[in-house]
């Protein structure tokens, strides 16, 4: 029997082509000529620039920050959740996400009235008698932003993974004589690890090219890979250095995702959320 | 001892929503405040609100934000679930090299996927309300396929093949008896499209013509100059809106579950 | 054949490198109860899926009722399926799923009323038409799937392993309905399963098949009293496979000791496959019988007990009416009759299955 539903992903067949694959080829073109459009290594070797390098480096080290914070605060959230009884968790869990459908640069902006120097915590800390700390414009800053931001991405995926675990799995391994801490550490935790891997992957992504709370809670002193980039895209108007430049960010991260599919259970979908 | 765990569970839980809301909280009570520095009361008001209605600029962009939002989600809808009907009959080696495809702007950093959409028109088209539209649904496909996939997976072969058995025709079987089987992923699909759209400010920033303007990208030109104090009116009015729509969703539920248990 | 239905000729399928019907012929005849049995894995579904256009063979054909209809496709048979996890549509009511059908055909609102409840009637579940399927019972739900499969009047029945999911009491139970429904409905229903006692009870014709082959085709007596292979011997109730040598006519030698049987046209001393049924082996006195041995294990199985006898270096498996306990001395007999002697396996397919025990 003809089977006519193989062609009815045709339509995004055509769309990934266009605007996933060509798009991309279109980024590997200008990052790989100069402004005649002759060829030249040039736009990737600018990466070993200083400023280039320096501001990767920052952005390594508060998106691998930003990730291990999420991961502390998400998971036992997700464990408390997700070993939830009651069928209204699921309602529960969407209280989590809904912060994210708020406008993310109102968020960070009320997040440094928060943490400014004449903020809201510094008042607080005064009120109980206790030294203010100056965060502001700061790694810190700058990293608490982004837990900020992207901790629902990280309750989500390890919630889900956790919901999963058939209960039958639990009480038979509490059966067999495990006590508490022993079935989270030995049934729970490897399990989740999928989840885990998913919101590690949904976190540290967008952290490692983030560049507007960079903005507003750094003060721009503190340039991160992103704020180069945007800058050769929007200010010097170079895009054959801004693609090169992108070039080696997405070489970072599609390598970085190769590795944490080898330490990972290697699903066909990378990501289950 | 069971108490004390429950006690301190349920704290955790208060603590993260306390931390997930207190900037929340921060952007209504700066919504009536009658002072345009956002560190000063200056004395409750309403006239952020009544002055967010004139606002053309405000109102132009909301609209482009959920025009955008809303219709690149209902093509994502359409476009992810037409693929997992596709997928799930195509070759092993074909759907793996689709679902690889797929990933790519899920896992991509958003400036380089905003990048290369803008490069791309600026190349061969002109920058405008399509190439953001067109952002936002590359964007929001991925999630689609994830939620549906799986559904499909369970539903579609037992089903769509007793449909067929019965004389129906494939799109016939499709509409009448997958569909219904797969809406709850669609649904799921949708919400996420949704959220993802409307969380996202790098790839708007980079794919949008001049003139145009989402709410995100207003905010960002305002960040310089200040913040106009009828932003946080918006957000407020939007914030109780979605809490509104998902109390009723809540309510629904329960009148639903309540009635199937009655059966 | 003048009264073929359905005839299966040269039917090939692979998926992927795995062949799983190799040059299948098959014959259904009008009004037969045929069930397609055998281990998973040995093409029996696919032959089904085959035949209700689910699947496209390789090579091959699929006559029905002297058409061609090997490029029909599935929703233009006049053949119905019942599914093995029902398929059962959850969003609809069990009236609409009946229904479902009809409305496709286009008949009439009283027609499909009349239709519905006669259905309903016939599966013995009137009054459920406003339920829906999540509602009711594995075996209401498997009633339903049958219910609306033959509405439409089909002229041949598919059933894939329809009972597999319910309890043993169940299962019992449906079977008689099943043949019961059969004779009311005066169709051909064609039935794919892996139980045995499921095929020997309600088909006219047991097709038992092994890795894309068919190993032997008959009555459920035929198949059960003169299995032509090892495997079939094997699979259809417990036997005793022994080697033997075929003396000559009527007389085989097992373990070293010489039978009478009744099977001739197997030459002279040649390497035989002999099956004997563990209910065939009469225990006697020592010395009486044919072969000397000791009882090792007794199970109480309700209608018999199942025995282990050792005996000349080979597990004699036994039922009997009366139990000898453990350790009891006795002897083996065998009346000519129930020796049933087959050739050697010529290919894989045709071997017993092992289990490690």
């Amino acid at each position: 029997m003809t089977d006519n539903r193989r062609l009815w992903s045709g339509p995004y067949i055509i769309w990934s082509a266009g605007f996933i694959l060509l798009p991309l080829l279109m980024v590997i073109y200008y990052g790989m000529t100069n402004g005649d459009g002759s060829f030249t290594w040039d736009n990737l070797a600018a990466f070993a620039d200083p400023i280039h390098y320096r501001a990767f480096i920052n952005s390594v080290v508060i998106a691998f920050g930003s990730t291990l914070f999420c991961l502390l605060l998400a998971y036992p959230l997700a464990l408390i959740l997700g070993r939830r009884k009651g069928k209204n968790t699921d309602i529960l869990i969407m209280i989590f996400i809904i912060p994210m459908w708020i406008n993310f640069l109102l968020r960070i902006l009320a997040l440094q009235m928060i943490l400014s120097n004449t903020g809201i915590l510094n008042a607080l800390l005064e009120f109980l008698g206790l030294a203010p700390v100056h965060l502001m414009y700061s790694r810190t800053a700058i990293m608490i932003g982004m837990v900020y931001d992207y901790l629902p991405f990280m309750i989500l995926p390890i919630y889900n993974a956790i919901r999963k675990i058939d209960q039958d799995v639990i009480e038979a391994a509490g059966d067999l004589g495990a006590d508490g801490l022993t079935i989270l550490t030995r049934i729970i935790l490897p399990l989740s690890v999928p989840g885990v891997i998913s919101g590690i992957i949904m976190v540290f992504i967008p952290s490692i090219s983030e560049f507007v709370v960079a903005d507003i809670l750094g003060g721009s002193k503190i340039l991160l890979y992103g704020n180069v980039i945007d800058q050769e895209f929007n200010l010097s108007s170079n895009w054959n250095l801004g693609s090169g430049l992108s070039i080696v960010l997405m070489l970072f991260i599609f390598a970085s995702m190769a590795i944490m599919n080898k330490t990972g259970s290697g699903e066909e979908d990378m990501v289950s959320w | 001892m069971v108490n004390i765990k429950k006690l301190s569970g349920r704290l955790y839980i208060v603590l993260i929503l306390l931390i997930l809301y207190a900037p929340l909280a921060i952007l209504i009570i700066c919504s009536f405040n009658n002072s345009k520095a956002r560190n000063i009361w200056g004395g409750f008001t309403l006239h952020w609100y009544a002055d967010l209605v004139h606002n053309q600029e405000v109102l132009e962009a909301l609209r482009t934000s959920l025009l955008l939002t809303v219709s690149a989600a209902l093509i994502a809808v359409v476009l992810g679930t037409l693929a997992c009907v596709g997928m799930s009959v195509m070759g092993k080696k074909l759907r793996a090299v689709l679902i690889n495809i797929t990933n790519i702007p899920m896992l991509n950093a958003d400036i380089v996927t905003g990048v290369a959409i803008m490069l791309l028109f600026a190349h061969f088209l002109t920058l405008g309300f399509g190439s953001m539209l067109i952002a936002h649904v590359t964007l929001g496909v991925p999630y689609v396929i994830i939620n549906v996939m799986p559904r499909l997976r369970d539903a579609s072969k037992g089903v769509y093949e007793a449909a067929l058995d019965l004389g129906a025709s494939q799109t016939y079987a499709f509409f009448k008896v997958v569909l219904p089987e797969i809406f709850p992923g669609i649904i799921a699909g949708f919400l996420f499209a949704f959220t993802v759209s409307m969380d996202d400010f790098v790839v708007t920033y980079f794919t949008k013509g001049p003139g145009i303007n989402t709410i995100s990208t207003m905010l960002y030109q305002q960040l310089r100059r200040g913040i106009n104090p009828q932003m946080y009116a918006l957000s407020t009015l939007f914030l109780i809106s979605i809490l509104l729509i998902l109390g009723m969703v809540y309510r629904f539920s329960e009148i639903n579950t309540s009635k199937r248990e009655d059966n | 054949m003048k009264d073929s239905l359905i005839r299966l000729h040269n039917i090939s399928k692979s998926f992927g490198n795995t062949l799983v019907l190799d040059e299948l012929e098959l014959d259904i005849r009008e009004n037969e109860f045929l069930t397609l049995l055998g281990p998973s894995g040995c093409g029996k579904t696919t032959t089904l899926r085959i035949i209700g256009g689910f699947e496209m063979p390789d090579t091959g054909q699929v006559i029905f009722d002297g058409r061609d209809i090997t490029n029909v496709p599935a929703n233009q048979r006049n053949l119905n399926t019942v599914f093995q996890k029902y398929a059962l549509f959850q969003h609809m009511n069990v009236e609409e799923n009946i229904s479902f059908g009809l409305k496709i055909r286009g008949k009439s609102r009283n027609y499909i009323r009349d239709k519905i409840s006669y259905a309903l009637k016939l599966v013995n579940l009137e009054g459920y038409e406003k339920r829906k399927p999540s509602s009711l019972s594995g075996g209401q739900q498997q009633r339903i799937a049958i219910a609306r499969a033959i509405v439409n009047e089909p002229r041949v029945l598919l059933l894939d392993e329809p009972l597999g999911a319910l309890d043993l009491k169940l299962r019992q139970d449906m079977q008689y309905e099943l043949m019961r429904l059969k004779e009311e409905l005066g169709i051909t229903f064609v039935y794919v399963t892996h139980d045995q006692e499921e095929a020997l009870t309600m088909s006219d014709t047991v097709v038992v098949m092994n890795q894309g082959y068919i190993q032997q085709m008959g009555s459920p007596e035929d198949i059960y009293n003169e299995p032509e292979n090892a495997f079939v011997a094997d699979f259809i109730g417990d036997s005793n496979i022994l080697d033997g040598i075929m003396i000559e006519d009527r007389l085989v030698e097992i373990l070293g000791v010489r039978f009478d049987c009744v099977d001739t046209g197997f030459g002279r001393n040649r390497p035989v496959d002999v099956v004997i049924r563990p209910e065939d082996v009469v225990l006697k006195e020592p010395g009486v019988g044919n072969l000397d041995g000791e009882v090792t294990s007794v199970i109480f199985k309700g209608v018999h007990y199942e025995m282990d006898v050792m005996a000349a270096g080979y597990e004699w498996l036994v039922h009997s009416t009366f139990c000898y306990p453990v350790g009891t001395k006795v002897s083996i007999s065998v009346i000519p009759f129930n020796i049933q002697i087959m050739n050697k396996p010529e290919s894989e397919d045709e071997k017993a299955v092992t289990f490690d025990d």
